[in-house]
């Protein structure tokens, strides 16, 4: 029995690879994707735990590094004196204390004057101190070059560098955010983080008197300070003993503490990344298994007289079942074998990729781990052999007297059973997915689990049972389609069309299988369509409802930038009124001293008393024109911490300075400003230094815009960050964004489909291959080679057409369910015809291209097999 | 033709020459080695020959089905040798009609269908009247628009007979078309063929070692060993069998054992 299976393997390589490669593509997926996880992981931790020192003193209620960085406006505006630090210095616990300086909104532009862009990953920009790390190792590395020694030179990482074409003993051109903007500093060297890459960040080190000249107007202060542990003494006791000479306002913390907060921190993003990523390599492994499903169906069906005669010359049915289970086995260990190496090629390319977005991941960390590898052979051997399960059920029943029949083509198998069953499966998605219409009952199950209310979870689960069963009743579902695609084949092409439909719906369970595969990927690409289109749809609306300036002057990173801006733009011919209007953080209600994590600040909005008349806010109650000392709320902010108007609300800022404005207006929310707005007037007081986060322009009656929009753009040409839009402009910035996502998913699923076309070549290969007596019959009496040819190529198109209008339907119905429980943000509903026309031709070219190999195989076929194959 | 024959005829199809070899040096098998032959048209002719005497791969040559190793064959006053894939498709499709002993119809299509099938391909549309005819002649009105697993052995291989007829072809050639049938079903497809030949005006090569379907014939050509050995006109069972014996003392030895057909 063994020997036989391995002959049988041996006998139909060319089609086991076929169906092989559909499970290698999906292992491949998920351990390139495991990896590369890993590899992130990796590369994030090897960063944080390089550059953190024994212990840290920083600003009590700051969370991590990261944050203060990217949030300059929020950050802490509290410094610690030179004297706060020779007093830690002097501790017998410290054997160094150095300052740090440290901020943002500090660009570098290239040699042509271009924002060398960094895409996502943060621009940390600090001094250099030759602090240690936890580990004892320096923090950075110098590549190259010495490090910087006056104010006027700095190192940068090499990716930038190389970016923005510098070289050591260039002078680079920076962006500053405070002071004289533009200015240019000399490139001493090239640094990395200790364990070398940066995952992306651009490096700007300066020594502190340059940092300080940067960030905090030359003035000799710093916003922390590492601390490094004398021989012997621990983390904590350093911490506690750091703690007795801390100001007011600053804490210490252990190094460990902050590498866990900065994990944390971090790792919410890789998570999201990975399971990203791992959604998409699991939809690609169903999309195999349903090919290992249709191969072996249709092998088996093949075989079904040799499997007889074994029957009959006594083999059980137990043998029968098994040797087909251990020819899935052995093809599942292969193709998991190559899969993971495939994976490991896979993982290099993602990290190529996202190198190439700014994420630099080192490929030395980009190994396979035994867990990747062990995940990775079990889902490809337990898919398989699930996969594999139903047809060598169906092998065993095989009665040993279909050996001596004439045709070996199967009985028709009762299908009712089964169609009755998926159309309740079907049914029952169908109910999930429109609860959130009917509306979702509020029980709670035994065991203390609750009814999860996300409307888009119940879509979500609906869709993935409805598309399931579609998948698994196609053969049903698919019939009247076909019978369709037979009329219209058959009127098109005469008699070749015809042929092609018949032998399309000769098997339908086949047909419905092979199709399911490209359902599935076109089903999902689909629904994303729908979700992308109404999302932009809903962009324009909210824009062409709520952008009422001519004019917007903000960062597309949305970085703050300094009022000289503004204060030019005002001189500005053809300009009426620059609205201002800036972001700040501040803690909302009473400071809780016990517990500082529920201290967690808030954003706010400071606007000038322009902005309530350009903007036409959805006032509820009270008014929108907001006064110093007043605040405006939106109904949800009311709503969450119970506010009434008129009442006096308490924010505290991290300078420890507090407001009480009194709620002068309630409003609907708005993309226009946030929860919580106050004038800036009072922000100033709260000694919240004055930036601006964007500008709201009104021109001159009669000004031209277009002229008036040029003159802005000369204006902030030197500064890159700042971009002037019109609302066209803005709106398509914004669907940009949108955009990209939707062709990086739009990428992930291609996958799938790839896959599926694997799956219509397999099942085209194998059905010609059945069929070659009938081939050559034809082209005895007649049918040309390009006959034939059309003829498969039709049957492939329409196995992939009906792929694509069981999923396009599937999609769109979900994708209109989806939006609907989304409604709330996706306030229109827009279904793209235009794209899910161009999936229909997707479909129909990936049919063309499915068909090519199994064409020309079938073309090659000699005529007198028909004959000859007594 | 020689003066002596009483209705000069037209010459349906050629052989001149053909030799056809399989295989190389010691494993050479030469299923052809000089076949000259002229088929008339209007006749009903049957090959004849022991298993492996290289009946059926005469008729492929003939029939444009395959191309043999040397020798001209022409059908319909046209060279095969010449053609390209593409011309001799439409050969076969317009001037030849194929009778197989097995698998002769496509299952997905039913008997009309099938019996259309070689028009449907060329997108031709049938002769109504010699539709109506070939179905009368072949007796199968009420089961055309049944599919091939709902027929007898007999009614498909008739199927198969009136698909080969349907588009007039100048020429049909049917290799043991009653290799597979009982005796009575047997004798309808004789029947049937016989008319056409007879009623229709058809040509009929058959391609037999049935000395019964032979004796349809007007005309019975002997094969040995790839050569053509004897000729019988219009002769009986009988003379058939005699025949057939002598041929088989001669081959004795020479002919390959454990082939059928
Ligand atoms: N494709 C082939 N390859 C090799 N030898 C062949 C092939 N086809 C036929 N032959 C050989 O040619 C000879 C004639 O075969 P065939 O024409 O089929 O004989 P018949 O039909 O008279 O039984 C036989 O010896 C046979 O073995
Ligand atoms: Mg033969």
């Amino acid at each position: 029995m063994l020997r036989l299976t391995l002959r049988n393997l041996a006998a139909h390589k060319v089609r086991l690879l076929m169906s092989t490669l559909a499970i290698v593509l999906g292992v491949a997926f998920l351990a390139g994707v495991l990896t590369f996880s890993h590899g992130l992981d990796r590369t994030f931790s090897g960063i944080i735990n390089g550059s953190t020192p024994d212990a840290q003193v920083r600003p009590a209620n700051s969370t991590t590094a990261t944050e203060d960085a990217a949030r300059p406006g929020g950050g802490s505006e509290a410094m610690l004196r030179p004297e706060a630090i020779e007093r830690l210095r002097t501790l017998p616990e410290v054997a160094r204390a150095d300052g740090v300086v440290q901020g943002a909104g500090l660009y570098v532009l290239d040699t042509e004057d271009k924002l060398v862009s960094s895409s996502g990953a943060p621009t940390l920009a600090f001094n250099h101190t030759g602090s240690p790390n936890l580990l004892g190792e320096p923090m950075l590395e110098l590549d190259l070059g010495s490090w910087p020694k006056t104010e006027k030179e700095l190192v940068l990482d090499g990716a930038t560098a190389e970016k923005a074409g510098y070289e050591v003993g260039d002078a680079v051109t920076l962006i500053a955010p405070q002071g004289e903007t533009r200015r240019k500093a000399t490139l001493t060297g090239i640094a990395a983080f200790n364990g070398g890459g940066t995952a992306g960040a651009q490096l700007l080190v300066f020594s502190t008197a340059g940092a300080q000249e940067l960030f905090t107007e030359g003035k000799d202060v710093y916003a922390a300070v590492s601390l490094t542990a004398a021989p012997g003494v621990s983390q904590k006791e350093l911490v506690e003993a750091a703690n007795t000479v801390v100001p007011d306002g600053f804490e210490a913390v252990t190094g460990d503490k902050v590498v866990a907060e900065s994990e944390d921190a971090i790792g919410d993003f890789l998570d999201v990344i990975s399971v990203f990523l791992i959604v998409f390599a699991v939809i690609a492994v169903i999309v195999g298994a349903f090919i290992i499903v249709n191969t072996f169906s249709i092998l088996i069906a093949q075989r079904s007289r040799q499997l007889a005669l074994l029957r009959a010359l006594g083999a059980s049915r137990r043998q029968v079942t098994v040797s087909v289970l251990f020819e899935a086995l052995v093809m599942a260990l292969i193709a998991a074998t190559i899969g993971v190496l495939a994976g490991w090629g896979l993982a290099h390319g993602l990290a190529a990729v996202f190198r190439q977005a700014g994420l630099e991941i080192a490929s030395d960390v980009l190994d396979l781990t035994p867990r990747t590898i062990g995940i990775s052979y079990a889902v490809g051997v337990f898919v398989t052999l699930a996969a594999a399960l139903l047809p060598s059920r169906r092998a065993a029943k095989v009665p040993p007297v279909a050996a001596m029949r004439e045709d070996t083509q199967p009985p028709a198998r009762s299908t009712v059973l089964r169609t009755s069953v998926g159309l309740v499966l079907l049914a029952v998605g169908l109910v999930l997915a429109a609860m959130p219409r009917i509306g979702i009952p509020e029980i709670s199950l035994p065991g203390g689990f609750e009814v999860p209310t996300s409307p888009a979870l119940w879509v979500g689960v609906g869709a993935g049972v409805s598309i399931l069963s579609v998948a698994w009743i196609s053969a049903f579902l698919g019939r009247p389609v076909l019978a369709a695609l037979r009329t219209v084949s058959g009127l098109v092409f005469g008699m070749t069309g015809k042929l092609a439909g018949q032998n399309a719906m000769r098997d339908p369970r086949r047909t419905g299988a092979t199709a399911s595969a490209l359902m599935i990927g076109l089903a999902l690409v689909s629904l994303i369509g729908v979700l992308a289109a109404s999302m932009n749809a809903s962009i324009s609306d909210v824009v062409e409802e709520e952008f009422k300036p001519d004019l917007i002057v903000q960062s597309p990173t949305f970085t703050p930038f300094p009022t000289s801006i503004g204060d030019e733009m005002e001189k500005v011919e053809g300009v009426a009124t620059v609205s201002r209007s800036q972001v700040a953080q501040a803690v909302i209600g009473k400071v809780d001293l016990q517990n500082p994590k529920k201290n967690e600040p808030a954003f706010l909005f400071g606007v000038d008393e322009d902005m309530p008349r350009i903007y036409d806010l959805d006032v509820l109650e009270g008014s929108d024109d907001v006064k110093p000392g007043q605040v405006l709320i939106t109904e949800e902010a009311a709503k969450e911490h119970k506010w009434q108007l008129g009442e006096r609300i308490d924010l505290t800022f991290r300078s420890g300075r507090q407001l009480h404005p009194q709620i002068s207006g309630i409003i609907a929310k708005t993309q226009v400003t946030g929860d919580i707005t106050v004038r800036i007037e009072d922000l100033v007081e709260a000694k919240v230094p004055r930036e601006d986060a964007s500008l709201s322009i009104l021109l001159t009656p009669g000004a031209d815009p277009a002229v008036v929009h040029e003159r802005l753009d000369k204006l902030v040409a030197d500064r890159p960050v700042v971009a002037v839009q019109d609302k066209d402009e803005f709106a398509e910035s914004i669907k940009g964004q949108v955009n990209q996502l939707l062709y990086m998913i739009y990428g992930l699923l291609a996958l799938a489909i790839v896959i599926a076309v694997i799956g219509i070549v397999n099942t085209l290969g194998l059905s010609v291959i059945e069929r070659t007596r009938e081939i050559g019959l034809l082209r005895a009496i007649g049918l040309s080679r390009g006959q034939l040819r059309r003829m498969i190529t039709l049957e492939s198109v329409t196995i992939a057409v009906l792929g694509a209008v069981l999923g396009l339907a599937l999609g769109v119905l979900f994708g209109v369910l989806l939006r609907d429980a989304l409604r709330e943000d996706l306030t229109s509903l827009r279904v793209p015809l235009d794209q899910l026309a161009v999936f229909m031709a997707i479909a129909v070219v990936v049919g063309v291209l499915a068909a090519l190999l199994p064409a020309i195989r079938a073309g090659r076929e000699d005529v007198l097999k028909a004959i000859a194959s007594e | 033709m020689s003066l002596t024959d009483p209705a000069p005829r037209e010459i349906a199809a050629q052989a001149i020459d053909l030799h056809k070899t399989y295989g190389k040096g010691a494993a050479e098998v030469r299923a052809l080695d000089g076949v000259s032959l002229d088929l008339y048209a209007g006749q009903f002719t049957a090959i004849m020959g022991p298993s492996g005497s290289g009946k059926s791969t005469l008729m492929h040559c003939l029939a444009a089905l395959d191309k043999p190793t040397s020798g001209e064959v022409v059908v319909g006053g046209r060279k095969l040798g010449r053609l390209r894939d593409r011309r001799l498709t439409a050969l076969r499709r317009d001037k030849i009609g194929f009778v197989f002993q097995a698998f002769n119809l496509v299952p997905t299509l039913t008997a009309q269908e099938n019996i259309l099938l070689p028009l449907s391909l060329a997108r031709r549309k049938p002769e109504k009247g010699w539709f109506d005819q070939v179905i009368d002649t072949v007796g199968l009105r009420p089961r055309l628009d049944h599919k091939p697993s709902e027929l007898s052995g007999g009614q498909q291989q008739r199927v198969a007979c009136a698909r080969a007829l349907v588009s007039r072809p100048d020429i049909v050639f049917a290799d043991e078309p009653t290799g597979n049938l009982d005796s009575t079903s047997a004798a309808q497809v004789l029947d049937f063929l016989r008319h056409s030949v007879d009623d229709l005006g058809q040509t009929i090569v058959m391609v037999s070692h049935d000395p019964v379907a032979a004796s349809y014939c007007d005309r019975v050509i002997f094969l040995a060993d790839g050569r053509i050995v004897d000729e019988l006109a219009k002769p009986s069972r009988e003379q058939i069998l005699a025949h057939m014996a002598d041929l088989q003392s001669r081959a004795m030895g020479l002919a390959p054992i454990g082939e059928d057909a």
